[in-house]
């Protein structure tokens, strides 16, 4: 365990430090076989009981899908919930690049455990190697899956899968459905949900949002959800919870996140006790469409791939403004070159992500506003052809074109790092069981098998396994250890949470202040972006802190949503969405401020290598950070300050190196 | 830019329902048609007036959540989704009429929403391939030549949104429920239950309300991911071939089993 008596920043001033936690459902020994040796400890429900049993997941995402399908299938009977008007939206549809498996189907000396072993490096070591194992491990059995239920993964002439590589990677894992894996594997869970809803296994509740959770002698019974059209709140009670709810980078209001997707379950089971891993964990993705202006509601992601062949530059000169065309060759800085000559434009994402926005910082970014670099393809024109460039990246190059109206075979993109996926979220054991038994959390709504810095193609890859493979397992042993007492509807515990939920919408319904919900939303997101985005310092992260507990006072008394509770009411919900958001925001700065080291998408200024470089200080730091809310803060009143409780991390089979691209 | 905008406005399913004539100015041409509905919205909440509710989420062209007809178009001049339709599209000062999908199946919830379930109905009837979890065979064991899976996967993008229906003169359905059958009939996998499934999805279409194909060809013309017209040539003849040898297992069920 690291050093106990040191102090970290921001410790007894905005958060005390707890018990530390651990996670004992990871067997121990050979790491080969401890997935199937929990397996098989794992207690079975006979089948003929599980139709008794009720569990409810909320998602429908590839965890969610996958899981509902998955214990639909097994007997259970499942209480499912999205937002969306059909299972089939959930925001893993908008994954591009593919999904890692270690089939070695090259030959090219893949395996389970190259995999776990690039992960974990990947990783940055902040994740847990038990769990990264497992996830290697399943991801095989991922793709058969999906073959089996007919997702039309990319093929060779001969009728055999086709892969491609991937950022970092040195080996070909990545099967791919063109640009649209996450729609083909998404649309695949939906089918096989969809099948169970049909045949009445799923009782399928698509425009419900949940609004808190149901905790009875201290396990997760149940939820409270609004029927997003009639505004009608209802109770369902259930023998296990799974929250399956998706990340939280819409906390930066401009992310490439869906509109909707949003922290409000997984913050609520939060506030009832469930502890939440890294919060400021948050991954930026180097090469998306810059901003163009402020009425900008989100941003679009273009594949990374495009920098296998595109050059990245900016103007030598600070506030160089003439067209890219006119600056001569002797004045264009090709910065990743210069910097990393051995990786150059195909550094990890991180760096990439950093090192535009320093060049930006310096002036010397273009396009309006000054947020964006050159991602040029007129080398690679010049020597492919146009055709071949075309057959290569066309459908990205006409993505770019409609959005930014300007033609990328005739001048440069722009390109600009944006919010991608969140590291952190729920904590969770071996098991994926949060710290309230019977409360699971699957795909990115969990802190996320993979640690800090995420490796492209495992999002997926994370989902899938949570919800097709691992979920059935851990539920059947935690429905089959316990019994379950019925919970009266009226029971004192339920009423509470629905007196309490119904009490927040009333609240936010009748402030009636002078400002809109995206207003606070987007100000939020410039505190989270300028003070906790891609670079972090102390001062800024103070300050944030400071912004935002201001922002908090201001939404419970300026904030102005029109309408009723009892009817279909967007402003309602962006509101219940982004008093949560306000909240989050807080702690992630917290969880910055203390982890006063560079680790993978966190970059701490105070913690780098002389050439500026992210520095793990792995002597202090090497845990996950749990926290624990600190109290029952209502309606913008603060509780008491959160505690940090510190899960060693232990690396027994893949040693922490520093990474080093130069 | 400065436009006038004439949006359908329905407080709910059971309300009747009218035009409604907004102004705006300070349009971008870079905005997306969205956003432009969100500049209108915060204005109308200052003014303390119900702002437009419309359905959106991943504003990429890929969730298949928005969608509005546009001066008389399912999702506005461009072959695209409303998320990715820009401003540009259109000029200062112009006109635009915005109104909801119309289809009998698919009922206004509030405004420009409207309830697309019937589609999520018509895939739990037999839009799927049962795989069950955890005991797949091995991926490459079953090999699928290229130009199946090629074909398999352009009908696989449809992403639901249902504009096919809006721009249908009959409001058919045709074109969703034969993009689904042909990803999958096409595919080994789906091959034990293809004779159900086509049976079983058209006669959901049907029952849901959907209007018969008369091969106007407007759904493919608004479709944003571009799903074959032939795939509907390819749904007629997939049902015929399943009606075929549904009839002739009843008869020799009959046959068998005299009663």
């Amino acid at each position: 365990m690291p050093d106990s008596s040191a102090k970290f920043v921001g410790e007894g001033e905005f958060f005390t430090v707890g018990d530390p936690v651990t996670d004992d459902k990871a067997p121990d020994g050979d790491i080969e076989t401890r997935w199937d040796r929990r397996k098989f400890a794992s207690k079975l429900v006979n089948p003929a009981n599980r139709r008794k049993h009720k569990v409810i997941v909320v998602g429908t995402g590839l965890a969610g899908g996958a899981a509902g399908a998955s214990l639909a299938e097994q007997g259970y009977h499942v209480v499912q919930f999205c937002f969306q008007d059909s299972p089939r939206r959930a925001h893993s549809i908008a994954a591009q690049g593919g999904i890692n498996a270690a089939k070695n189907y090259r030959n090219d000396g893949d395996s389970i455990y190259r995999l776990f072993y690039d992960t974990v490096k990947g990783g940055d070591f902040r994740g847990r190697e038990s769990n990264i194992y497992r996830l290697a491990e399943n991801s095989v059995k991922i793709i058969d899956q999906c073959v089996a239920q007919g997702v039309p993964f990319a093929r060779e002439y001969s009728g055999l899968l086709d892969t491609r590589s991937f950022g970092g990677v040195q080996v070909q894992r990545t099967f791919y459905a063109r640009g649209q894996t996450g729609q083909q594997l998404l649309i695949g869970a939906y089918q096989a949900l969809s099948k169970q809803i049909d045949a009445g296994n799923v009782e399928m509740y698509a425009r419900h949002e949940m609004l808190d959770l149901i905790i009875v002698d201290g396990r997760a019974r149940g939820i409270v959800a609004r029927n997003l059209v009639t505004g009608e709140l209802s109770t369902h009670l259930g023998d296990a919870v799974v929250l399956a709810t998706g990340g939280y980078g819409n906390v930066f209001f401009l992310s490439t996140n869906a509109k909707g997707s949003n922290t409000s379950a997984i913050w609520r089971a939060h506030r009832r006790g469930a502890y939440f891993g890294n919060p400021c964990y948050t991954q930026i993705h180097p090469t998306c469409i810059p901003r163009s202006g402020d009425h900008q509601s989100k941003l679009t992601l273009m594949s990374e791939s495009l920098r296998n062949d595109g050059r990245i530059w900016v103007p030598k000169q600070m506030g160089d403004t003439r067209p890219p065309a006119d600056i001569p060759e002797d004045e264009r800085d090709y910065y990743l070159e210069r910097i990393y000559p051995a990786f150059g434009n195909l550094v990890p994402r991180d760096i990439a992500s950093r090192a535009a926005k320093n060049v930006c910082d310096e002036g010397r970014g273009v396009g309006p506003g000054g947020q964006g670099v050159y991602l040029d393809f007129a080398d690679a024109i010049k020597r492919m052809g146009e055709p071949a460039v075309r057959e290569k990246y066309g459908n990205l190059f006409d993505m770019y074109a409609r959005i930014t109206s300007e033609n990328p075979y005739k001048q440069p993109m722009r390109i600009y790092p944006a919010v991608h996926y969140t590291m952190g979220g729920l904590w969770v054991d071996y098991d994926l069981q949060t710290t309230i038994p019977g409360l699971f959390a699957a795909g990115e709504a969990n802190f996320s098998d993979h640690g800090a810095n995420r490796l492209g193609a495992s999002a997926l890859m994370q989902g899938l396994s949570d919800g097709y493979f691992i979920l059935p397992t851990v539920l059947n042993n935690y429905i089959g250890s316990q019994k379950f007492a019925a919970v009266a509807p009226d029971a004192p515990e339920v009423a509470e949470v629905e007196t309490l939920v119904k009490e927040r919408i009333e609240k936010l319904l009748s402030i009636n202040g002078d400002r809109t919900v995206d207003s606070f939303h987007r100000e939020l997101g410039q505190i989270m972006w300028d003070y906790c985005g891609m670079a972090r310092n102390d001062a800024g992260l103070r300050k944030a802190i400071s912004e935002i507990r201001h922002l908090r006072d201001e939404f419970w008394k300026r904030v102005k949503v029109p309408g009723t509770g009892a009817e279909l009411n967007q402003s309602l919900e962006k509101a219940n969405r982004v008093a949560d958001f306000i909240e989050l925001g807080e702690l992630m700065c917290i969880d910055a401020l203390m982890r006063e080291e560079s680790c993978g998408g966190h970059f701490r200024e105070e913690s780098q290598t002389p050439d500026g470089e992210a520095a793990r200080q792995d002597e202090k730091f090497s845990f996950v950070a749990a926290w624990e809310y600190g109290g029952q803060g209502r309606f913008g009143t603060t509780g008491g300050d959160p505690v940090l409780h510190q899960e060693e991390l232990v690396f027994d089979y893949v040693h922490p190196a520093q990474r080093s691209y130069a | 830019m400065k436009l006038k905008l004439k949006i359908w406005r329905q407080r709910n399913a059971s309300d009747e329902g009218a035009m409604v004539d907004y102004d705006i100015d300070g349009v971008s041409p870079d905005m997306s048609f969205l956003e432009m509905l969100d500049t209108l919205n915060e204005k109308l909440i200052l003014d303390g007036e119900d702002p437009v509710a419309f359905d959106h989420d991943c504003r990429e062209g890929i969730c298949g959540s928005c969608g509005v007809v546009i001066n008389g178009d399912a999702h506005g001049p461009e072959q695209t989704t409303a998320c990715q339709l820009h401003m540009r599209a259109f000029s200062d000062g112009e006109e635009i009429v915005i109104e909801p999908w119309r289809a009998a199946p698919f009922p206004v919830i509030k405004d420009l929403v409207v309830n697309r379930g019937a589609f999520d109905r018509i895939i739990g009837a037999g839009g799927y391939i049962t795989a069950p979890t955890g005991s797949a065979p091995e991926g490459n064991s079953t090999r699928i030549p290229k130009p199946d899976a090629d074909a398999a996967f352009a009908n696989a993008t449809c992403i639901g949104c249902g504009a096919c229906v809006a721009a249908c003169p009959n409001g058919s359905a045709s074109l969703f429920v034969s993009a689904k059958v042909t990803h999958l009939n096409l595919l080994p996998q789906g091959q034990p239950e293809r004779t159900s499934r086509v049976m079983n999805m058209v006669e959901q279409m049907d029952a849901e309300g959907f209007g018969g194909c008369t091969n106007t060809g407007m759904c493919t013309v608004s479709c944003p991911k571009e799903i074959p017209f032939m795939s509907i040539t390819n749904l007629n003849k997939e049902y015929r071939r399943a009606v075929r040898e549904t009839t002739k297992a009843r008869a020799v069920q009959a046959k068998a089993n005299p009663s």
